[in-house]
């Protein structure tokens, strides 16, 4: 067995496992039935699943004789910004009482997006 | 000379890091490109300091290192658990939790990476942070005993990042 047989192989066997994540990312976000469950399938499966995709990408670079390092930005990237996403869709279900309501924090008075300023109450009551 | 290596390079770490950066993103290991790539990374930040006028101090990049090596096997294993929660365990036996974990952490810095940190690692979510950032609100998918939850934060993520921040 020659290295390419193996490196295609090992690319064969990532794409796999990536697609498989991705597939359980997506079961999940339609089975759950509230926001903040579902929140968790895709964002971190889906991370999980891509950089599968993106480290088969890697190997087969290697493989064609021109590594490419641009999926290591990628996934460095990604993995900066997926919490962002999932922190404000957390922070829009809490807002919008679309979720139980979380309890109250140790020390503090009340959760940085439960706390509306005088000024914007009047929206706050709002539908 | 020290004021002068302060002004130059107002954020070392960012400097090297977009060096890194321009050098991937040129998938081309030269000299021409790594020259490139630090003065760039020189002009950013000098140009960009003005909305940055605290340099976070006493950060180890060594100990960064293998806590970045730790939480990419954890996100490993957690994305097995997740993908098996989300494959085998029905709706109505699924128990989501809310946590409140106090936090013994005080910069802002080291507070976004735990943060990120819990949001990466599959089945708990950071939420939201109290009005006086001392605490963090944190979603569990599936658990049996949320204190549990909260302890391994305290103390395998929180520990290792007050070391790192100190």
């Amino acid at each position: 067995m020659t290295a390419e047989i193996v490196g295609t192989y090992l690319v064969a066997l990532c794409l796999l496992i990536g697609a498989g994540f991705v597939i359980v990312g997506v079961i999940g976000l339609l089975k759950f039935n509230d926001p903040m469950t579902r929140l968790h399938a895709p964002t971190k499966v889906g991370t999980m699943g891509i950089g599968m995709l993106l480290l088969a990408s890697m190997i087969h670079s290697v493989l064609l004789g021109e590594a490419s390092m641009h999926e290591l930005l990628i996934m460095a990237f990604l993995f900066v910004t997926a919490p962002i996403s999932a922190h404000f869709i957390a922070k829009v279900a809490i807002h919008g009482r679309t979720c139980e309501t979380p309890p109250p924090p140790l020390k503090d008075d009340t959760w940085s997006t439960l706390k509306v300023s005088e000024a914007d109450q009047e929206i706050e009551r709002l539908p | 000379m020290a004021r002068a290596f302060h002004w130059l390079l107002p954020h070392p770490y960012l400097t090297l890091l977009l060096a890194v950066v321009w050098v991937i993103l040129q998938n081309d290991v030269s000299a021409g490109m790594v020259v490139f790539g630090i003065i760039l990374g020189i002009i950013i930040p000098r140009g960009t300091s003005i909305w940055w006028p605290d340099t976070p101090k006493g950060f180890r990049l060594s100990k960064m290192f293998s806590y970045s090596i730790m939480v990419l096997w954890d996100i490993l294993v957690a994305n097995v658990q997740v993908a098996w929660i989300v494959l085998t365990v029905p709706n109505s036996k699924l128990k989501p939790a809310w946590i409140v974990v106090p936090l013994d952490l005080r910069k802002p810095e080291a507070i976004t990476i735990l943060a990120g940190t819990i949001t990466l690692t599959p089945g708990t979510v950071s939420a939201d942070l109290s009005d006086a950032g001392h605490s963090l609100l944190v979603h569990v998918l599936h658990t049996d005993d949320p204190d549990a939850v909260r302890d391994e934060i305290k103390t395998r993520y929180e520990l290792r990042l007050k070391e790192i921040f100190s």
